[in-house]
């Protein structure tokens, strides 16, 4: 079980701020793709990769990134601080 | 090195007499605070700052780290805030103590650019009308370019 995080309009696109799923894809990209087959939500939160961004783990990540045995998988709008 | 994340209101002044105090050795002390600033028509309401508590801070401490292996800062403090500010509201300050004031304020001006764009925090601008999620600058991506 892997669990997904969404935050700032992501979140609010898909209408989750979480969930757990059971998954097969080997990399973060693969996981989006398998994210927009679900429905229009899904796709039209994940519509433009260039506006994703996503840390495993707690950690910032590109999406060619290996999911390998990852707990936690977050995916968000470039970020804003400062 | 210190690094917090709030949602209370800070007194700046307060802080950077406090960081001023555990700066042994320092002959320069340089500090960035940001503000909640109002849109240019005048209408915000309020901001709103969402994190990802669960990574924020270790995502600060790996920005403070990397500035004290760049530069022989001294002391270097980071602070933000997240939740809901009022127009005017300090949203965060970053300090750093070095020596000479060039390490100060290159780590300063590195801390700011990795803050901007590779701390998990999220704006959004509340006006009476609606609420906006404030985009990301491809000059704050570029900015990082020159470290």
């Amino acid at each position: 079980m892997v669990n997904l995080r969404y935050f700032a309009w992501l979140r609010e696109r898909v209408g989750t701020a979480h969930e757990e799923i059971e998954t097969e894809a080997e990399t973060v990209a693969d996981l989006i793709e398998e994210l927009k087959a679900r429905d229009e939500a899904y796709a039209f939160a994940f519509s433009d990769v260039t506006a994703i961004r996503a840390a495993v783990d707690q950690e910032l990540v590109d999406l060619d990134a290996p999911l390998g045995g990852a707990r936690e998988v977050a995916f968000f709008p470039p970020m804003t601080g400062g | 090195m210190e690094v917090r994340v709030q949602s209370e209101p800070f007194d700046m002044g307060a802080e950077l007499t406090r960081f001023a105090a555990q700066t042994e050795g320092a002959g320069a002390i340089v500090s960035f605070s940001g503000i909640t600033r109002d849109l240019a028509s005048g209408d915000l309401t309020r901001m709103v700052i969402e994190h990802y508590p669960e990574m924020t801070e270790k995502a600060l401490t790996k920005i403070a780290e990397e500035a004290t292996a760049r530069w022989s800062l001294t002391q270097c403090f980071i602070l933000h805030r997240y939740g809901e500010m009022a127009p005017g509201d300090p949203i965060m300050m970053v300090a750093t103590a070095a020596r000479h004031r060039a390490e100060a304020f290159a780590a300063a001006e590195f801390l700011m650019d990795y803050l901007k764009s590779r701390a998990p925090f999220w704006k959004k601008e509340v006006t009476a009308t609606g609420e906006t999620w404030v985009a990301a600058r491809d000059e704050d991506e570029t900015a990082l370019n020159r470290w």
